[in-house]
């Protein structure tokens, strides 16, 4: 199973467990089992069919361009990060 | 051994193109001034657009009229926000701008025209088109606005005071990723953990606890925002202009207007200096509704004044950080408290600044709070590795610090302490391979750091700094001419001869001279997407573009050789410019050859790449500097200059000197300086070159530079982003040379020698 790593932001939803192991093949998946046992990280973590703007999400330590497409292996490392703005804003 | 001479390249990888330095294929155009920027585009019946903007740093529009104004001969049109579609936001839904960069679409109609307060010094009002630019400033002059003055909050320190007024009405404050429901002038609060900081702390011998506060400055190009937009009777509208993302600029155009992107077509001028302010429309929607209502292209170019007030320059910032380490030198924590400033309207660079803050360093316990503060200035924008000058000035002071305090060469603690493969980073994910301790070990070896100093009120300091880069969309396409020349269309704008570099990696992919390789960039009808140049991005991702096209391209070439040839493609492959059969060595032809034969075997070949690359690579750079401090006036000399930078693979070695020693003269401006005097109403005093006080040649020596390359894994030809991480370290490392100098730690930035003698005359107490 994937270990997902829990931003302190959300720490509140998983009991203050800062790395959990969830099963999925892809971070939609895994966001999916996120939230069957974690109900409610799911609405923090995604909008529609994407990850929220102001949120990345890292696999195996690279920002992945496809969010909630992107593969998981079996090893792999899961990061909701915050998006980096650049400063960009209204 | 290394020998060290001036701008070296410590290379390790040998390219037939890349590593050289042809000349830019925009230098004719450049040096005899054809080129064409915004500002000389020119149009039948151009009209010319001027801005009322608020005099008021914070304020009610209790009513305006316009009549005067519209009385006047030679005035065309006149608009104000009742011109922009109106925002309705549901209850606990906003509605956010399509474009990729996202954002909130009422703050951003509101941040182009005001519609009900204005909350920064410069905010657009009303705005007029008239025959002639004289015509347009004695209109705005007529038009009358009553305001109700309300109290302006400059910084974070008075935003976020009790009492302190409340700029946006409707912002409410997200604590750790919850909507509080409470209004203020922080927008949101965020934490990054790793480890236990107390428990980090505990085990130090030594820790230091400083507070340092930066102000506001501007990125400081030298062409200012312009911009002529053409709204055709047809809905479409034209917009030429100077931006860094004509993509970008495009979309939230048409989203201020209400209209779907592609409504707009954007066409990128020549452009002269952007540094990440140029991403945002200001005067486009505006230039465009005036367009639409007197049927004229409109054009408005901003005045330097407009550019201070009211585009976006880089926050000032609070910053307080906390460092632990053991007397061996071996960082056991670290923290931090960061308040950002970000204009009018939320989105700071604070999320950048908290990744910058430890990332050059491995420590296992760390944790940064960061807020993001509305103050009553205009927006910020993105300013060149944006966060990271304000990050690097107080944790490589504090580092500095903590190597005096356990009598350690501040090389050698950082050097000890350095970043590496593997290291898990604040956000929790690990490094891949990266240049921090190869760009220490290079700051180490150079003989200006073991070059005696000798003399009164003379100092040595060092300093690194680090920036993520950025990947993102781009889109690039090759077609090969029958002359055996290659067009290659791009979408990236040029801001420092980024066209050479990716038209020399089409050359080295194609193996064919970089020469024949023609470069342009093109509108936003004429490309696939293409995220704006910025984030260090350009060499890397439309490199890569620039790459898969010329791997179509040769695939292509491969297939019709062996169609000429009567053979499986299979048995055809293509190296160096030349394709050849595996098997048949008669059966071989230049790319040139081939190249002739194209429109006789069945028609053109063009190659296309469309990509979102990860692994961008990550960016390092150091700083040795020599200054001497006049101990009467606090006058600043900076005697020598050193800058190290991991560049991956450096495609054109001048350029990627040019952007180190750019960011270094910038990073110094910061530093010794530049910045916003605001007076107590809240607006700015010095809003022009003459007070604002920019570096020149005169002030500073030549900028020796150690390219370091550290192979990006991520990258076919090794690329890291270069264009940002050489702003970060300058203002820390002058802070740390001023303190080996005369015996003073500077907590604020800018340290003009007014801050200098403060400093002195405090210690002397």
């Amino acid at each position: 199973m994937a270990t997902v790593f829990i931003p302190t932001s959300m720490q509140k939803l998983t009991g203050g467990e800062d790395r959990v192991a969830i099963p999925g093949s892809t971070v939609r998946e895994i966001v999916k089992n996120l939230d069957v046992e974690f109900p409610g990280i799911k609405e923090r973590l995604v909008d529609g069919f994407k990850i929220k703007s102001s949120i990345s999400v890292a696999v195996d330590g690279e920002i992945s361009p496809m969010g909630i497409l992107e593969k998981v292996g079996e090893d792999s490392e899961v990061h909701f990060v915050a998006a980096i703005g650049g400063g960009r804003g209204p | 051994m290394t020998t060290y001479e001036r701008n070296v390249v410590l290379s390790t990888t040998k390219f037939d193109v890349l590593g050289t330095r042809p000349v830019r294929p925009d230098a004719t155009d450049k040096v005899t001034g054809r080129a064409k920027f915004g500002a000389d585009h020119g149009m039948t019946g151009l009209l010319y657009g001027k801005i009322l903007r608020s005099p008021h740093a914070h304020g009610r529009i209790k009513s305006m009229d316009t009549s005067k104004a519209e009385a006047l001969p030679g005035v065309q049109a006149i608009v104000t926000a009742k011109d922009l579609p109106e925002t309705v936001n549901k209850p606990g839904k906003r509605q956010m701008t399509p474009g990729a960069l996202g954002g909130d679409l009422k703050y951003l109609r509101d941040r182009i025209m005001a519609s009900d307060k204005v909350i920064f010094k410069g905010h657009p009002v009303a705005a007029v088109a008239a025959t002639s630019v004289h015509i347009a400033e004695e209109a705005i002059g007529l038009i009358e606005v009553d305001y109700e003055v309300l109290p302006a909050s400059s910084n974070v320190h008075e935003a976020m005071a009790e009492g302190a007024a409340i700029i946006l009405e409707d912002l409410e404050f997200t604590d750790l990723g919850e909507n509080t429901g409470k209004a203020g002038n922080v927008a949101e609060h965020t934490r990054d953990e790793k480890g236990d900081v107390d428990k980090g702390f505990a085990e130090a011998d030594v820790v230091v606890e400083r507070e340092f506060n930066t102000s506001t400055v501007h990125q400081g190009y030298i062409e200012p925002h312009n911009c002529t937009a053409q709204w055709n009777a047809d809905g479409r509208i034209l917009v030429w202009n100077s931006t860094q993302g004509p993509f970008n600029v495009r979309d939230d155009t048409a989203a201020t207007l209400g209209l779907p992107a592609t409504q707009v077509r954007l066409t990128p001028m020549e452009i002269g200096g952007g540094f990440g302010g140029k991403f945002e429309p200001y005067a486009e929607p505006v230039a465009a509704l005036l367009s639409k209502k007197s049927g004229h292209p409109v054009k408005i170019v901003m005045t330097r004044s407009e550019e201070f007030e009211s585009t976006g320059p880089t926050p000032g910032a609070y910053l307080k950080v906390k460092i632990g380490a053991t007397k061996e030198g071996k960082l056991t924590a670290a923290q931090g408290d960061l308040r950002f400033e970000a204009g009018a309207y939320p989105g700071s660079v604070v999320g950048a600044a908290i990744e910058c803050l430890f990332a050059s360093y491995d420590i296992p316990n760390i944790t940064v709070d960061g807020y993001d503060v509305v103050v009553n200035k205009t927006k910020t924008a993105a300013y060149r590795a944006p966060g990271s000058a304000n990050a690097a000035f107080a944790t490589e002071s504090v580092m500095d610090e903590v190597a005096a305090k356990i009598g350690m060469d501040p090389l050698e603690l950082r050097l000890l302490n350095a970043a590496k493969e593997g290291t898990r980073k604040l956000d929790g994910t690990t490094y891949p391979r990266i240049g921090c301790v190869e760009v220490l070990e290079a700051m180490k070896a150079h003989p200006h750091y073991a070059a005696p100093l000798e003399g009164p009120n003379r100092g040595r300091g060092v300093a690194v700094g680090y920036w993520m880069n950025a990947g993102l969309q781009s889109s690039a396409n090759i077609a090969v001419d029958s002359d055996g020349t290659v067009a290659l269309t791009e979408g990236s704008p040029d801001l420092a001869g980024s066209r050479n570099a990716l038209a020399m990696q089409a050359a080295e992919a194609l193996g064919i001279r970089v020469e024949d390789v023609h470069p342009s960039v093109v509108d936003t009808d004429s490309i696939g997407y293409t995220f704006g140049s910025g984030g260090s991005r350009v060499t890397f991702a439309t490199g890569w573009a620039v790459y898969e096209a010329a791997q179509d391209v040769k695939r292509q070439m491969v297939t019709r050789a062996a169609l000429i040839w009567g053979v499986d493609a299979e048995d055809v492959e293509m190296e160096k410019g030349v394709i050849r059969s595996k098997t048949d060595t008669e059966l071989k032809m230049t790319f040139k050859e081939l190249a002739a034969e194209l429109n006789d075997t069945g028609g053109p070949i063009s190659g296309r790449g469309n990509v979102d690359p990860k692994g961008a690579g990550v960016a390092f750079a150091g700083n040795i500097v020599d200054l001497e401090v006049d101990p009467e006036t606090g006058k600043i000399t900076i005697l020598r200059f050193t800058i190290v930078q991991d560049a991956g693979k450096a495609i054109h070695p001048s350029y990627v000197e040019g952007q180190l020693q750019g960011g270094v003269v910038q990073g110094i401006g910061w530093g010794l300086n530049e910045e916003y005097f605001i007076d107590d109403s809240g607006g700015m005093l010095n809003t022009s070159f003459l007070d604002y006080r920019l570096p020149t040649a005169l002030d500073i020596p030549m900028i020796d530079t150690v390219i370091v390359e550290v192979a990006n894994p991520g990258h076919p030809f090794g690329v890291r982003g270069v264009g940002e991480v050489s702003i970060a370290p300058p203002p820390a490392a002058l802070a740390n040379a001023i303190n080996a100098a005369i015996g003073v730690r500077m907590a604020a930035l800018p340290m003009n020698p007014g801050a200098i003698m403060n400093a002195v005359w405090k210690k002397a107490k």
